[in-house]
């Protein structure tokens, strides 16, 4: 092993390992780092390698640490963290050839694992230029003596060329819908909203940028404060934490309708949940799902891959006015002795108000509306008691406070009350005409039943901070630069690029990575292909390939056949028409030898030489020898010939 | 049967006969198979399309594909790098049996690319690697160990490349007339033959039989015919005569003047008398039962009484 490849060889491992830096152990990441540091000065200052029983040791250290760390030693997890230290291990002893190439390819399989947590566009391009690190190093192990440069123009050659194959290959080659074996439990990450809700937990995700997911209206796009998008309902409370328990009935939900349904199409990034989100309250949705007794949106299995669905939603509805009594039960339900000040102020509403349910909704907007409240995103803690200490003392909250504390007061008034999770608003991208959805939409609000009217819904927050709801989160919290940066407000142009970002980012996503089975199937009959089946798929991927790597193999044999075979006669021209300016122009029929002859009687100084070239010329392009050396000496000659206007003499 | 067929297959593959003058190298002529690093990537390439499905990751498929396609493109560029590539065997230098012939190969790449990580490999073991850049020649030595004295050929040469990425072995065989003369190691110590000229102007006397230059007392081991019988008739005892040879200019290298009982070893001490004539400045002629070499001096002539001796009793295949 040469220092200049181990150079190159420590380079891709470095690559390839670092965009794992963020999740592995931090100690994990700490060893990685300085492994690497430590076999780079090895190859710089040309010290032996360590010896293979402190490696040893090294490695079953690291083992059991990560056995320690992680409680087990299977999973994906754990596996991606085994690599990362196997690949740097073996970088420490790359003793043959043949170690080299292993961890060439550890290296190539080791991108593949970055992909569990990202697969956006700039994550392609990244892996495009660790693939051209990787290839100029492994070239170099095949042919140590070529300089960087031409190492580098082969490695980029092979990639660039290997780049429309590719895509001929992703379009064509049979998609398979895994997974094929047993995943384990932490196969997805997860993101986005939970099944419960405690204080904090929606502020926490209003710090985050990442995309929920999109929506592109078929009809009208419903003003923004209608858009609530429906995610996890939620019924129990156990002071602290709201959860969403089991149903009490199987009964499919009931949506008396006044208006015109709205339909859309959402693109939901996994969330490795079950439910899915729609517009309140959902009505149809395209993909096999289940719609809960409380209107949520179920998928079958969790949705650990991007989906898209259609909806339609009723935008104004009677709710489920005849909800069984076991239900009605949940929606009253309160823990005990808590809270004793808040069911006091419910206690006097409900006097106030003995029979109207709905002027308790009304006082109860109305207290927050008035009560000197105020929306943050850094609420101070709260105490056993929390709706008290919330209502009375602190009187700061994200939208998840005022939502439960406003669903406690109703159950304590004696009115069916839960809270409705999910996210509020969107953001409109022009270039794509879609809406995305963002983590920091996340929102809850809550339903109260009002008998006869159902299910009605009211948002507390919009009490307290009515731009929350119409303009979204910048606008509602006052301290701007806690939030992240796409929910602020940037400046236009600024604005402008993130959304042509997005667009890019949204088409990336719906051809490349949601490129499954269904898409290339629906693509392919798009194209002009009738009916496609797998062996359809089989042989045009075969005759594909096989032409366009046809075509290379043509491409890249075409410099063997360019001789130089033309320079003979590039130069004979060149002096003929030097001639010519002389005024002795050839006549196109003239041969070589019938114009030296003219030019000899003409010109009798320069007779010999043209006579002469001549001769070469026709020898070297009409005759047999094909000598170098024969053909140098005429071009030598043909140049060397001076030239001047009426005078033509031999240099 | 079957090993008949093989034979008749290989025959028609890889045409093995003997060729001169210059090879082009068509495509006719270079094969091409995966190396075993190239089966292990393919490996790796299926567990990765594993992965991809299993997880579904698009961008994982994107990389196996890549990877893949890259590993078939790297299979065109090894045939591109001996495609159209022109051999022609040179001249081999005679050498002494237990050195190391050298045969020269002339590569010509008439092409605007270069051809990097070439190797010709005999199948003796020897291995030589060169590159040939754009337009240019190449002279390559590819050195062979001489055993036996008499001709050496080069025999099937392969010329093969690994590059760029090692995935795939593109070859082609190389069988040229090309022979090198290999003469006999010569001995280490072994004394000039004394001189045998006709005319007698010699330089100098050593023992030999022509002229009689005295008597000595009979050691046991002397030859019969030289004991003095006159000599011992006047009672002087037993005697034996003494001859000197006046070496002349002309030397004489006769296979029957080497004692040795092994024609190898007599070749040997041939060599090495050539050597040493040549050496010495001395005019010498070589004398072998199939013929002889009429005295001479110089390079040349010490080259073809080597030659002689070389090929001495070898029958000459072709």
């Amino acid at each position: 092993m040469n220092r200049m490849s181990t150079y190159g060889l420590l380079l891709s491992i470095l690559m390839v390992i670092a965009p794992h830096a963020e999740h592995l152990p931090p100690w994990v990441t700490a060893l990685c780092a300085s492994l690497l540091a430590w076999r780079g000065y090895l190859a710089w200052s040309g010290n032996p390698l360590p010896k293979r029983w402190l490696l040893l040791t090294i490695t079953l250290a690291c083992t059991g640490g990560i056995a320690i760390d992680f409680h087990t030693l299977f999973g994906r997890e754990v596996g991606v963290t085994l690599l990362m230290l196997l690949a740097t291990l073996k970088l420490m002893e790359l003793r043959t050839a043949r170690d080299a190439v292993a961890l060439v390819y550890l290296a190539c399989f080791i991108i593949i694992t970055n992909f569990f947590y990202s697969q956006s566009i700039p994550t392609a391009l990244y892996m495009l230029a660790t693939l051209v690190v990787i290839l100029t190093s492994w070239v170099h192990l095949h042919a140590p003596d070529i300089a960087l440069g031409p190492r580098l123009r082969v490695a980029s050659t092979l990639l660039l060329q290997a780049i429309p194959l590719t895509l001929i290959l992703f379009v064509l080659f049979p998609r398979v819908q895994g997974p094929l074996w047993g995943l384990p439990q932490d196969a997805y990450a997860s993101s986005g909203l939970s099944d419960t809700m405690s204080p904090g937990s929606l502020s926490k995700l209003s710090l985050s940028d990442a995309v929920a997911f999109r929506v592109t209206f078929d009809g009208p796009v419903p003003p923004r404060e209608q858009m609530y998008w429906r995610g996890p309902v939620l019924w129990d409370f156990d002071g602290t934490t709201w959860t969403r328990g089991r149903n009490a009935t199987l009964r499919a939900p009931t949506l008396a309708d006044t208006g015109s349904p709205a339909s859309y199409t959402v693109t939901l990034e996994p969330h490795n949940k079950h439910w899915l989100f729609a517009l309140d309250m959902p009505d149809r949705l395209s993909i096999p799902s289940l719609l809960a007794p409380d209107f949520q949106s179920l998928s079958h299995k969790p949705v650990n891959a991007r989906i898209r669905y259609r909806a339609s939603s009723l935008l104004s509805y009677r709710a489920n006015p005849d909800e069984p009594p076991q239900q009605i039960k949940r929606a009253l339900a309160l823990p005990r002795g808590l809270n004793p000040e808040s069911r006091l102020l419910a206690k006097s509403w409900r006097e106030q108000f003995p029979q109207d349910d709905a002027a308790i909704v009304r006082a109860a907007l109305a207290h927050f509306n008035r009560g000197g409240y105020e929306y943050t995103l850094e609420p101070p803690l709260l105490g056993a008691n929390s709706v008290d200490d919330f209502l009375f003392r602190t009187r700061q909250g994200f939208c998840e406070h005022y939502a439960g504390s406003f669903v406690f007061l109703m159950r304590a008034a004696g009115i069916p009350a839960r809270v409705v999770t999910g996210y509020q608003g969107s953001e409109y991208n022009e270039l794509g005409d879609y809406h995305i959805l963002r983590q920091s939409d996340a929102h809850a609000w809550a339903e109260v039943w009002l008998g006869e009217r159902g299910w009605v819904r009211h948002d507390p927050t919009a009490a307290i901070a009515p731009g929350r709801i119409q303009r979204g989160l910048s606008s509602a919290v006052a301290d701007n630069a806690a939030l992240p940066f796409m929910a602020r407000n940037p400046p236009q142009w600024l604005l402008k690029l993130r959304m042509n970002w997005d667009t890019l980012a949204n088409q990336w996503n719906q051809w490349v990575l949601g490129y499954d089975n269904e898409r290339q199937f629906a693509f392919l009959t798009r194209l002009g292909m009738e009916s496609v089946t797998w062996q359809k798929l089989a042989m045009n991927l075969a005759v594909g390939l096989g032409l366009a790597i046809a075509l290379f193999a043509l491409f890249m044999l075409r410099h063997l056949f360019t001789r130089r075979h033309d320079e003979v006669q590039a130069a004979w021209l060149k002096l003929c028409g030097r001639l010519a300016k002389a005024g002795l122009p050839r006549a196109p029929h003239e041969g070589p030898q019938d114009y030296a002859a003219r030019i000899a009687s003409a010109r009798p100084d320069i007779a010999e030489d043209i006579a002469d070239l001549a001769a070469r010329y026709s020898g070297l392009r009409y005759g047999k020898s094909q000598d170098e050396q024969a053909r140098h000496e005429f071009l030598q000659r043909a140049t060397a010939l001076k030239i001047r206007r009426g005078i033509i003499r031999a240099a | 049967m079957l090993a008949a067929l093989r034979q008749r297959f290989n025959t028609w593959l890889f045409r093995p006969r003997v060729e001169h003058g210059a090879i082009l190298l068509t495509q006719r002529r270079i094969f091409i198979l995966p190396t075993r690093q190239g089966l292990a990537l393919g490996f790796v390439l299926v567990l990765m399309l594993l992965g991809d499905i299993n997880y579904n990751l698009s961008l994982g498929y994107v990389l196996t594909f890549l990877l893949a396609m890259v590993a078939v493109l790297s299979m065109l560029h090894a045939f591109r790098n001996l495609a159209h590539l022109e051999v022609r065997a040179g001249r081999a230098e005679p050498v002494f049996c237990g050195g190391t012939a050298h045969f020269i190969l002339h590569f010509h790449n008439p092409g605007t690319l270069a051809r990097h990580q070439l190797c010709l490999r005999h199948a003796g073991g020897t291995t030589t690697g060169f590159d040939v850049p754009a337009g240019e020649d190449r002279e390559v030595a590819l050195p062979l160990p001489a055993t036996r004295r008499g001709w050496l050929q080069a025999g099937r040469l392969t010329l093969y490349t690994e590059f760029p990425l090692g995935l795939f072995h593109a070859w082609s065989y190389l069988h040229f007339d090309t022979r090198c003369l290999v003469y006999p190691r010569p001995l280490s110590d072994a004394p000039l033959p004394p001189g045998n000229s006709p005319d007698g102007a010699g330089k100098r006397t050593v023992a030999g039989d022509d002229d009689f230059s005295g008597l000595r007392n009979y050691v046991p081991g002397d030859a019969l015919p030289r004991i003095a019988w006159k000599a011992y008739a006047r009672e002087q005892g037993l005697q034996v005569k003494q001859f000197s040879t006046q070496l002349g200019e002309e030397l004489w290298l006769d296979l029957a003047d080497a004692p040795d009982a092994d024609i190898e070893n007599r070749l040997a001490r041939m060599t090495r008398w050539v050597l040493d004539a040549e050496a010495q400045g001395l005019r010498y002629g070589l004398r072998l039962p199939d013929g002889e070499l009429p005295a001479n001096n110089g390079f040349a002539h010490r080259d073809a009484c080597l030659g002689r001796i070389a090929l001495f009793g070898v029958i000459e295949t072709k």
